[in-house]
Formats: structure tokens, sequence, C-alpha cells
């Protein structure tokens, strides 16, 4: 096998583009998508401050390296998240990421910082183990942009992360959040503009970038998502994928060249009903906001160990 | 060949010399879903492994089976 561009010895086939690659020419590839990306949907700005939501798995180490090398300013930031070994496993990811390379790592720990961990929170709030943490991570991304006057949030969320995240939608019709399904999520309410270059890479181009880039990843999914029901959608897409290279694609840049701006009014609808929490200013449709009422109540709760995924 | 695979973590012996896409075949996975890794490099699915050829499986999904 050949690489398509240099018709040296190929390391990847990438079937959706109908093209082979050697280490040097895919490595390339990445970086053109992600500066396509940020282009297309004006993303970041020239001179911005942009700081990468870092959980120690390989998308987020792969954008924050992405930003880096296309000469972006980046700073990394890395969540705690109290699930036993694997948030320890995944911080030294994340840490040990940042000091090879002398980029600046933020870190906020749940525990230490707001005195509860997921599996606790998850509890007392009766939410699934994913809600809980999304809920915190989405929160603690916007406080430690706003604290420490960084303009862009990106995250690392891929190809396969958004269509799965579709799918999902598009099966219950959910168009409060088809209407926010967006690549770039505006600054609004004091809050930094969120955005995902990774959009036009799938999963497996980003586990071959860093395998290629010899950056080392946390490769076992947190013990609390098993049997996450994205997991079964990013299989089935996968499946669909198989048989006809570039769906995922197809399937995803469709909807929002197509048919996202069909959903905004349901979520502008949602948006302007929002306020400002009593207790730390975040914008919610309620008088207090729900990380907020999460933490008070998890605070006051009995610790509870980590254990093997519920469905989420 | 050795074949290291994760989720669970296992070793499975396979008699060389195979391609790796029959790999695949024969493990019935979905060459979308994992990515072969030899040494520190990848190893492209006509490529031919040997029989003392050690390959790691590694699936791309985060917490994906291989």
């Amino acid at each position: 096998m050949k690489c398509t561009v240099c018709k040296e010895p190929a390391v990847i086939d990438v079937r959706r583009h109908n093209a082979n690659f050697c280490a040097p020419h895919f490595l390339r590839l990445c970086r053109d998508q992600v500066a396509r990306a940020i282009k297309d949907h004006q993303m970041i700005q020239p001179g911005e401050r942009v700081l990468v939501a870092v959980s120690g798995g390989k998308d987020s180490l792969a954008v924050w390296d992405i930003l880096v090398e296309l000469g972006y300013e980046a700073d990394g930031l890395y969540i705690g998240l109290g699930i036993g070994e694997y948030s320890d496993a995944s911080g030294e990811m994340a840490r040990r990421f940042a000091e090879e390379r002398g980029l600046h790592l933020v870190e906020v720990d749940l525990p230490r910082d707001h005195g509860f961990d997921i599996p606790t929170g998850s509890k007392a709030a009766r939410r699934v183990p994913c809600s809980a943490c999304g809920l915190s991570k989405r929160h603690l991304f916007d406080e430690a942009a706003r604290t420490g006057g960084y303009d862009v949030v990106a995250t690392g969320h891929n190809l396969d992360d958004e269509a799965a995240v579709l799918f999902g939608n598009v099966l219950r019709w959910q168009t409060e959040y088809l209407g926010r399904q967006l690549p770039v999520l505006p600054a609004r309410h004091g809050f930094p503009r969120k955005v995902k270059p990774l959009i036009r890479l799938t999963e497996r181009e980003m586990a071959a970038y860093c395998v290629l880039r010899g950056i080392e990843y946390i490769v076992e999914e947190c013990p609390m998502a098993v049997g996450n029901k994205h997991l079964g959608y990013k299989e089935a897409l996968n499946a669909i994928e198989a048989a006809s290279p570039g769906s995922k694609h197809d399937f995803y840049h469709g909807f929002l060249a197509r048919a996202s701006a069909r959903f905004t009014p349901e979520a502008e609808a949602e948006q302007a009903a929002l306020q400002p929490c009593q207790e730390c200013g975040a914008p919610t449709p309620g008088d207090v906001c729900a990380f907020c009422r999460m933490a008070e109540r998890a605070r006051e709760a009995t610790p509870v160990p980590v254990t093997l995924g519920r469905r989420s | 060949m050795k074949v290291l695979l994760r989720n669970p973590k296992r070793e499975l012996e396979i008699e060389g010399p195979l391609r790796v896409h029959a790999l695949l075949a024969r493990l019935e996975l979905n060459r979308e879903s994992v990515l072969v890794i030899r040494g520190d490099t990848l190893v492209p699915g006509d490529e031919l492994l040997e029989d003392d050829d050690v390959v790691e499986i590694r699936p791309v999904i985060s917490g994906g089976a291989a």
C-alpha cells in the first residue's frame, strides 16, 4: 500500500477519502482538516487565547497538539472528577503531555475545590454518572475560562462523537437539542465561545494521529461509562461506515449544511428563558443552576464508591 | 503471532503469515473501529503479519471492545 500523495509506503488507509497515507502526510491531513474546520466555522480569531478541555484521552490531547502546531496560544484544562484510579491515570496522562511539551495545564479538582466527586454527585442528584459528569465539566470549563480570561474553550469532540449525538437526537426528535448541536456555541452571558475543531476527523483518525505523534493517552473508557448508549450508536454508525465509507461525514455535515438551521427557533426559545444562577451566575432556566443544586446535595450526602457503569 | 487485545485485556496466539484485513475478519472486528499497531507505528490493512510478530489491536472508540 502506497501513500496517495508521495508513493512512499503507507501506514494507514482512509477509505472515506479513498486514499492511503504515510505518517507525515497523514499528520498533515489531520492538521489541514482542523484548519479547515476552524476557518469554515470561524471558530478562533487570530490572537485569541484558547483553553483546551483535556481529559487525558486521545481526542483532547490531539486537539491540543494540533492547535499548538497550527500556532494558536492554547493552554490545557484538566478536571479531576474523583473517579478513583481512572482519574489518577487520566490526570497523569494530561500532566505528562503538558510537561513534555512545555505547555501550561490548568487543573481543577472537583473533590478538592467543590467538596464532592462524580459517584456521589450522580447519586445525590439522581442523574446517571455521564450526565453528572457532563454537567460538572461544562460548568467548570466555563468557570475556568472566565476566571483565566480565555476567549475560547476548545473540546475534543470528533466526527464520531457528533454523529452519535445527532443519531440519538434524531432517534427521539429532540428538536431543542438539534437546534444547539453546532460546532461553535457563541459567547453569551459573560461566558466564552465553545468550539469543536475535530468535527472533520474520525475517532480512528484521532487514535492514529496520537500513535504516529507518540502521544500516550488513556485507552480505557471511564469505568462509570460502561453501557453508555452513545457507544452503541457509534458501533452502529461504524457498521454503516464500513459498508459505505463517508456516511458519518455526510450524516453530520449534511445536517449542519441543510437541516440545522430549521431547529434554531427551538434552541433560541430555550436560550431566551435563561437567567443568571443566584449562587454562581451561570445561565440557568431556574433560580439556581443544576450544578449548584447537585453540589449542595452531594456535599451533604454520604460519599459513594466508584462502581462499574450503569446505562447512561 | 502474538495478538494483544483490550476491553478486556487478553492475548491470543494466531498462526501467521496473515494479512491485517484477514486477521481482523477472523476476529470479527470492524476495521473502522480498531487500529493495528506493531512497535510504535501503525500497520496498514494489506500488510502481511509474520508468525513472530507481536501486534496490538487497539479499539478507537473509547470503551469499545477489541
